[in-house]
């Protein structure tokens, strides 16, 4: 056994320090967020700021012990710890407990527990365990495919939860597979995806094809063949279009013209190797035929697919709500219409029901929620209110303002310069975790580290994403800050494992 | 390519995400002014939704309570904000130093919640402050209602409603300070039922403290449930009567419906206009009748304790004729040297004996029910009969509370073996020591409603219904079982008709000391006066009676203080209410006896 201060004397002070800011900044946000009059006290146990405060207490406890331990023992129980993750995941769905929706939740006497959280590191050890092994090599088809199961069984097992937000963090371990030598096209096409699905469902299957097909124009005229050939293929395609949008008075160029260049982008970075291949003409095809049928298929899951609720946390982001109004408008006119049956009159009464309620949906569910997560934001203005003096989150205007939006009473109490600093430290945290990765001699200990960086970075992405209007109404925690016993342990132990490991870099080649 | 150099393509996609994060909260937090009036937009008040408190009305559908509107100005300390205090304290009408106390008692209170600020506004100034208002940030005015009584009557029974103290708020989650309570009479016992339920609105307000529409359209609103409606059982004209006839005197005056044991009046003097403890004015108006000496508050009819007199000698009737000591033809000689007496001839049967009052004999007939010879000891002897006696006496409904539906009840007292043992030692009382209970003197203390009570026994032939108030309660379409319930006295009905003729000789027979209480010639009153005795002054004089004889629609006790034998003032104003309840007017020849008594109304000033 090493003493104490051999152990302590190796460790990375810089990101223990980042870690012991994050969960002080959460603990007295936590404070303003439920502040309550009757209970001043801040560590008032009956309150959740007291309770966090154990759960801090807790977690430090936790923190010390994994650096107790041997790193080894990490190595050799990667597997059996994913194991167990794996089986209490199946537990949970069989003998958990229901909150908001989401079977995740064990509860043991008056504690809950969530093994989803644990699953993260437990995850993240299995993947490094295998990618480290000896003639591993991420360009086998055997590699992909048995990496892509230890990431999607725990995913799978999640989303059987009913809890998206995080299976969704799952996709986080592509920048791990990225940088142990994944192609870079599967990074870049999952961006693009992402890209075009949102600008699908803003501006609707038939313009995102008619933008591709000019794209795809100008990228095969001139590769294939000139400037004038190229030119004139585009004025005559854009005649068409006009033609056809004549009567339909769409205008907006702009849209048009950044959806046609991102295109062009995408579709050269791509095939550019393959341009200079004959095949290019039926590679071309093809893609653009996938991209429609891409398309296509974003239009028909978001409209037949995916569950009203689903629905408004994406449309909310789009801010769908006057077009919604707009077309309950037009519905009622149609079902006021003389001569029209019965039949026709209910289907388009039904129609209304249904956009009635997401409009319902849109103002006091997410739509709301994210309206006012903006104002209570914005409003903090570059100073802020000042501690404990917001008025948007202390009223109840934001959801969940201790939990998944926490970082509205940041910013509306600390203003600008609390955002700005603890987005820094984020981003400090997770290039210091990139950098201590890279300097491990093990493949193991790089794997992990990058686990750990890519998903604390995709709960920060989305998190902070959904309150400032950047993405979905997604309900992760904001790491080791929002309210939390699981979140904050997990987080804990995903951090020091690493830590742990980075600590003994020299002494073990694994 | 190196894969060692995708270390940097990683690192750029965090730092590019953190740098479109800072970029994007730069813009929505220094640059777009938007979100910043948008959050003055947002701010949100909760506006309490006052439930109508329920009305109540009388046995014949007479309103008696109802609520008129009112305003409070109220203060949200938080959102206080550029307050110009002159102009705020002119519009008020309220000096400077009042207006920073309240300011600073509602700060106290709390930052974030809303206090009252001032209470009641008329309603002229509230429509000149609601006008100014916005230039008050912080300050908004809630809509209450206050209770209005137009009857200006039976203040005792519907009692008031005030401001909760802060023991309710913490015992029970529903009160908020603020809220108001009932505090006696209906109002407290029926409280759960008239307040309704309070509801919650939540509506934005701008920083202009201008209201912006609801909150989340309404979704979390509450909505106020209006109080139930109480009907009484109270026949509010005779209620009125009776305070008209009571007026300037000290007593009570309790009139029961014999068979349902509902209560048609009951008079408390001196009383005082309900309204007097309606809102602000109860700060003025309750000191002034808690500190007079008369205790206008105090309701005598239900806590007031007085020996019950020469009216207990019906019950001492009906035990000796149950307990077969006596019979109807029994006769006790008039000795006086036993108890004293008036002079009258000889009481030759147990009616002659209640007619006439006659002390000795009860006497007799006490020593007895008490020894029976069931014990050698003439001490062990008196023992068993006491305990045999007050069983009895207590199903009467005397010594206990009965359990009607007005708060502060009392029990009276009726003294039994314990007490005596207690008091004198076991084995060291008798008869003869405790012979003044024979006449309704000693150690028994009753209660107005009791005594009411009694007549309504005696009128039923031996049962009765706790005496109450409640006729019916809108939506349930009930009044509590215990009202419903029969109790029974167990005496035979004979020997009740037997006190009942000694009743009747009380009010028609020569000899009777109650014949002021005579009213239409149709209706038949029987009755016996009492005079209980007061060791501080006059005694008070004291009338129980039920009209009429057969299938009684009305019984009846009057209590006038200070005012000497139960003929005198407590038959007449008896036989005056009985008069105006049955046949709803007062006679030719009663006018003069109302006159009379309304003329004298000695010796003290008029109610409020
Ligand atoms: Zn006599």
């Amino acid at each position: 056994m090493r003493s104490y201060k051999n152990i302590l004397g190796k460790i990375d002070w810089s990101i223990v320090l980042l870690y012991l800011i994050l969960i002080f900044v959460g603990w007295i946000n936590i404070y303003a967020a439920v502040y309550n009059e009757d209970h001043h006290s801040i560590f008032d146990i009956s309150q959740r700021y007291g309770k966090q405060l154990m759960w801090i207490g807790l977690a430090l406890v936790i923190a010390f012990v994994i650096l107790l331990v041997d790193s080894q023992f990490f190595t050799s129980f990667a597997i059996p710890i994913y194991a167990i993750v794996l089986l209490s995941l199946v537990g949970v769905l069989l003998f958990g407990v229901e909150t908001n929706g989401a079977r995740s939740w064990f509860k043991l006497g008056g504690f809950k527990l969530q093994p989803s959280e644990f699953a993260k590191f437990a995850t993240s050890l299995a993947l490094a365990k295998y990618l480290s092994a000896l003639n591993i090599k991420m360009k086998d088809v055997k590699t992909k495919v048995l990496a892509a199961v230890i990431i999607g069984l725990p995913a799978v097992l999640i989303l059987l939860q009913n809890d998206t937000g995080s299976t969704l963090v799952y996709a986080a371990f592509i920048f791990v597979l990225y940088r142990e030598g994944l192609s870079g096209n599967i990074l870049l096409f999952g961006i693009l995806a992402i890209l075009v699905f949102v600008l699908t469902l803003i501006f609707g299957p038939v313009n995102i094809i008619l933008t591709a097909a000019f794209a795809y124009i100008i990228i095969y005229g001139l590769l294939k063949y000139d400037v004038k050939t190229t030119f004139i293929a585009l004025v005559a395609y854009s005649g068409l279009v006009y033609a056809f949008f004549y009567f339909e008075l769409i205008s907006n160029i702009l849209y048009y013209s950044i959806a046609g260049g991102l295109f062009f982008l995408v579709v050269y970075l791509i095939t550019r190797k393959e341009m200079r291949d004959k095949s290019i003409h039926y590679i071309g095809v093809v893609i653009f035929v996938l991209t429609c049928f891409y398309i296509f298929s974003i239009d028909f899951a978001f409209n037949k697919v995916l569950k009203e609720h689903q629905r408004t946390r994406i449309t909310v982001l789009l801010g769908e709500e006057e077009k919604l109004v707009e077309q309950i408008e037009t519905l009622k006119i149609a079902r006021d219409a003389e001569g029209i049956s019965k039949e026709e009159k209910q289907k388009i009464r039904d129609d209304i029901g249904a956009k009635r309620f997401s409009l319902r949906e849109l103002r006091q569910g997410n739509g709301w929620n994210i309206k006012q997560s903006l104002i209570a934001i914005g409003s903090g203005g570059f100073t802020g209110k000042g501690f404990l003096d917001g008025t948007q989150t202390k009223f109840n205007f934001v959801p969940e303002q201790s939990t998944d939006f926490i970082f509205c009473t940041i910013g509306e109490e600390w203003g600008f310069l609390g955002t700005f600093f603890l987005v820094c430290i984020y981003i400090a945290l997770f290039l210091r975790i990139l950098f201590l990765a890279e300097r491990q001699r093990s493949i193991f200990s790089r794997v992990y580290g990058y686990a750990v960086a890519s998903i604390l970075f995709f709960h920060f992405l989305i998190n902070i994403g959904m309150t400032i209007g950047l993405a979905p109404v997604i309900g992760i925690p904001l790491p080791f800050i929002s309210y939390g016993g699981s979140s904050l342990w997990s987080f804990t132990i995903l951090l020091f494992i690493f830590i742990k490991l980075d600590s003994e870099r020299l002494l073990v080649l694994r | 390519m190196n894969l060692s150099s995708r270390k940097f393509i990683v690192g750029i996609i965090f730092l590019v995400v953190g740098i479109i994060f800072i970029i994007r909260l730069f813009n929505v937090q220094v640059l777009d002014d938007k979100y910043k009036s948008e959050s003055d937009h947002n701010v949100l008040r909760e506006v309490i939704q006052y439930p109508a408190r329920g009305l109540i009305y009388d046995r014949t559908g007479e309103l008696l309570v109802y609520n008129e509107a009112a305003y409070d100005l109220m203060i949200l300390p938080k959102q206080v904000k550029e307050l110009d205090t002159l102009a705020l304290c002119e519009l008020l009408e309220i000096g400077k130093k009042d207006f920073l106390e309240k300011f600073t008692k509602a700060k106290k209170y709390s930052r974030y919640k809303p206090s009252t600020f001032l209470k009641e506004i008329s309603s002229v100034s509230y429509a000149n402050i609601q006008e100014q208002l916005y230039r008050y940030p912080g300050f908004f005015v809630q809509t209450r209602t206050l209770r209005k009584y137009p009857r200006k009557s039976a203040a005792h029974i519907l009692g008031y409603i005030g401001e909760v103290n802060q023991s309710v708020i913490e015992e029970r989650p529903y009160y908020k300070s603020g809220d108001y309570i009932g505090k006696s009479g209906l109002e407290y016992s029926y409280e759960e039922m008239l307040r309704g339920t309070r509801g919650v609105k939540r509506i934005l307000v701008d920083v202009h403290n201008r209201e912006k529409g609801s909150y989340r359209d309404g979704a979390k609103d509450t909505m106020a449930v209006t109080g139930t409606v109480l009907h009484t059982t109270l026949d509010i004209v005779l209620q009125e009567y009776g305070e008209l006839l009571m007026k300037g005197k000290k007593g009570s005056i309790v009139a029961i419906e014999p068979k349902t044991g509902e209560i048609l009046s009951l008079v408390s003097a001196p009383y005082y206009d309900p309204n007097m403890l309606v809102g602000r004015a109860v700060g003025k108006n309750y000191p002034v009748l808690s500190k007079d000496t008369l205790n206008p508050l105090f309701n005598r009819a239900l806590m007031a304790k007085y020996p019950p007199g020469s009216i207990f000698k019906t019950v001492q009737a009906m035990i000796g004729l149950q307990e077969g000591v006596i019979s109807e033809n029994s006769s006790f000689a008039c000795n006086k040297s036993l108890v004293g007496c008036h002079n009258h001839p000889t009481a030759s049967s147990v009616a002659a004996s209640v007619k006439m009052s006659c002390n000795p004999y009860y006497y007799n007939v006490y020593k007895r029910i008490l020894q029976q010879k069931r014990a050698k000891s003439i001490f062990k002897d008196s023992e068993l009969g006491l305990a045999i006696w007050s069983k009895q006496v207590k199903k009467f409904g005397f010594g206990q509370r009965l359990a009607t539906d007005l708060p502060n009840i009392k029990a009276g007292y009726v003294p039994d073996v314990g007490f005596y043992n207690r008091w004198y030692g076991e084995g060291r009382w008798a008869f003869s020591t405790i012979y003044s209970l024979s006449i309704g003197q000693g150690e028994m203390g009753v209660i107005p409603l009791q005594m009411a009570n009694l007549s309504a026994i005696i009128a039923n032939r031996g049962y009765y219904r706790v005496p109450h108030f409640v006729k019916n309660i809108e939506g349930i379409d009930t009044i509590p079982q215990k009202f419903k319930e029969k109790h029974s006295i167990d005496i035979d009905e004979k020997y009740i008709n037997t006190v009942i003729d000694g009743m009747y000789g009380v009010v028609y027979e020569p000899g009777g000391t109650a014949r002021r209480a005579r009213v239409h010639d149709d209706v038949v009153v029987c009755g016996k006066t009492g005079t209980a005795q007061n060791p501080h002054g006059e005694d008070h004089s004291v009338f129980m009676a039920f009209a009429p004889r057969d299938n009684p629609q009305i019984a009846i006790a009057v209590y006038v203080e200070n005012a000497g034998g139960g003929g005198s003032w407590a038959a007449p104003i008896a036989g005056l209410m009985i008069e105006q309840y049955l046949t709803d007017s007062i006679s030719t020849r009663n006018k003069k006896r109302e006159e009379y008594i309304l003329k004298n109304n000695y010796k003290i000033p008029p109610p409020y």
